[in-house]
């Protein structure tokens, strides 16, 4: 029995279809990374999107189901009762603020602490910047939990630092440094540091030093030089940097939980307990989709920067 | 020198010692006898052998180098196969989609990654049965999904950089592109491929947070164990821990940048070098 001419049909048109939008080699070479980033980045978004919607329950998940076929009838329930709880509660909005601080201040110091390390970095003679690149990306490399874990032996009352102290006897009593927001400041610089130091450096080292003879010939101090030349041009590093920093820095949970007190509030921590601790998964899925638009502005800023840089190289 | 550069100087070297101090501190301890942090107690190994009797490292260090091992092999796959498409292919649907979404993972908050693919697996089980349950092979997945992230920029800056004129004489000469690819660009981008599944492989080693949202029962890597451990203060043998991790990546960097260096300056001597002299102070 021949296959009736209409599934052939339907058939043939289906392996057009599938050429037309390109299942060639070509195609399939696109479409494996395509597909994957869809199904396991994009698909996944647009879950937590619509848990954000949806209400908790006694269940197994424990959430309500959207949409509803119930005798013929398509009931469609849209909740925005999670977001209205954000709004309400200030906890909420304290945790967005808190973090946002937090991450600012942290991502400020670390520009401070990477911008003469990098300098010094790109300044250095050809044998000895590669060792020096190699030392800071060096760290990157082991453990960040365990390199979170280091400060709690460094900072805790009867910890390094506090030996220290009393040692030269600038304090008698330990300073109570574990568990402040002093702690979660020094772990984000900390662990972040190679973040920006990367970024700086690879605009840094690509300086024009004819630049910088110019501007000294013409009578600049080397501060006004600094301040005229060097920091404008090494400017898209410098955004690159602090956003590399800024927008895992704002998401934190690792560094707050183990160094913060119980009153440092970052969103990523409440994150956490509404999901591991309050089992809400609907709340802790609208508190990520908040924490996604907060983020949308610094991460299309960081992406104009990458491209600026792209662009810059030849 | 100038009083500017010293002041330079001082600043960068006190920057490398943060960076290296709590290290150092982690590893010094490592070996104290006592199980206080800042009494020295004398020499002894003795954390280290407790650290190799305790079943339950045991346990999740296993569990965590065969999810590391999987997801990074994965994620080379997937990472130097979108690296190409970007980096070869200039005009295709879902570009600059492609381009934004695999960079995406790099930056994104680990609680947002984890809490967003705990959601699609328990929604795809739901709707076609798979995944059942969650454990290595759901923790396998995510890892993959942001390793590929890293190998796809580290492979995608060797794309870029390397010599068009290999490939194109290949196609010239009749090589299938299939061809073209393993025969030309695939050895001239291995070490970036080598190193990019060493990064993928580390990160996979070290996360935390998107491996207790997707988790199951029964499957608790390495850093969870950790984690729980510390939360409850310092304890020596996560120094012994610590310090073997930092000795093998160490050793490894060590071997992989001698490597690089190598290959670099062969490289430099082979082509005529078009850097100005680096000055002298």
């Amino acid at each position: 029995m021949t296959p009736p001419p209409l599934l052939a049909q339907g058939l043939q048109g289906f392996l057009n279809g599938a050429r037309r939008i390109g299942l060639t080699g070509r195609g399939l070479v696109i479409a494996i990374p395509l597909v994957w980033l869809i199904v396991f980045f994009l698909i996944p978004f647009l879950v937590v999107g619509k848990l954000s919607l949806s209400e908790a329950a006694i269940a197994l998940p424990p959430y309500s189901p959207l949409m509803e076929w119930i005798d013929g009838v398509l009931s469609i329930h849209l909740n925005f009762n999670n977001f209205l709880f954000l709004a309400d509660d200030s906890l909420y909005l304290n945790a967005y603020v808190e973090s946002a601080k937090i991450a600012a201040v942290s991502t400020f110091f670390t520009l401070l602490i990477a911008y003469p390390m990098a300098y010094m970095i790109a300044r250095a003679p050809d044998h000895r910047r590669h060792l020096l690149l190699m030392l800071v990306v060096l760290p990157f490399w082991t453990s960040f939990l365990l390199r979170v874990y280091a400060w709690i032996g460094f900072l805790k009352g009867n910890g390094v630092i506090n030996t220290l102290l009393i040692w030269l006897g600038i304090t008698q009593e330990p300073l109570r440094m574990l568990q402040t927001d002093f702690a979660v400041y020094i772990g984000i610089v900390y662990t972040y540091l190679p973040f920006m130091i990367l970024p700086l450096y690879a605009t840094l080292v690509k300086l024009d030093k004819d630049y910088l003879e110019a501007s000294a010939d013409l009578g600049a101090r080397p501060a006004m030089t600094f301040l005229t030349v060097t920091l404008p041009l090494s400017l898209p590093g410098v955004i690159a940097g602090c956003m590399l920093v800024f927008i895992p820095a704002v998401g934190e949970y690792v560094i707050p939980a183990l160094l913060g007190g119980p009153d440092t509030l970052m969103i990523g921590r409440v994150l956490w307990n509404e999901f591991f601790a309050n089992r809400d998964w609907p709340v802790a899925s609208a508190v990520a989709i908040v924490m996604l638009v907060v983020l949308l502005v610094p991460i299309m800023v960081l992406r104009r920067a990458q491209a600026a840089e792209e662009g810059a190289t030849p | 020198m100038t009083p500017s550069s010293l002041f330079l100087r001082i600043t960068a070297w006190l920057g490398f010692l943060f960076l290296y101090a709590p290290i150092a501190s982690l590893v010094i301890f490592s070996f104290n006898e006592s199980k206080l942090v800042t009494v020295w107690g004398g020499f002894s190994t003795k954390w280290y052998g407790a650290l190799f009797r305790d079943p339950q490292i045991l346990a999740a260090g296993w569990i965590s180098l065969k999810i590391g091992f999987f997801s990074a092999t994965i994620a080379v796959v997937i990472g130097t196969l979108a690296a190409y498409v970007l980096s070869r292919f200039s005009r295709f649907r879902g570009r600059t989609w492609l381009s934004g979404a695999i960079a995406a993972p790099l930056v994104m908050p680990d609680v947002i990654i984890g809490l967003s693919l705990l959601l699609l697996f328990v929604a795809m089980e739901h709707l076609f049965g798979w995944p059942q349950g969650r454990g290595i092979l759901t923790i396998v997945i995510a890892h993959a999904t942001f390793g590929a992230a890293y190998v796809a920029v580290v492979a995608q800056s060797r794309l870029v950089g390397m010599d068009l004129s290999l490939e194109e004489a290949a196609e010239d000469l009749g090589a299938h592109p299939v061809r073209v690819f393993f025969d030309i660009t695939l050895p001239v981008i291995a070490p970036a491929l080598v190193s990019g599944w060493l990064l993928a492989f580390t990160l996979s080693l070290d996360d935390l947070v998107i491996a207790s949202f997707v988790t199951g029962p029964g499957a608790s890597t390495l850093p969870m164990v950790i984690f729980s451990k510390v939360r409850l203060g310092v304890s020596p043998d996560v120094n012994a821990l610590a310090t073997l991790v930092i000795g093998i990546v160490s050793i490894g960097i060590l071997v992989a940048a001698s490597n690089l260096h190598r290959a670099a300056r062969d490289k430099e001597d082979a082509a005529p070098s078009h850097r100005t002299n680096e000055d002298m102070s």
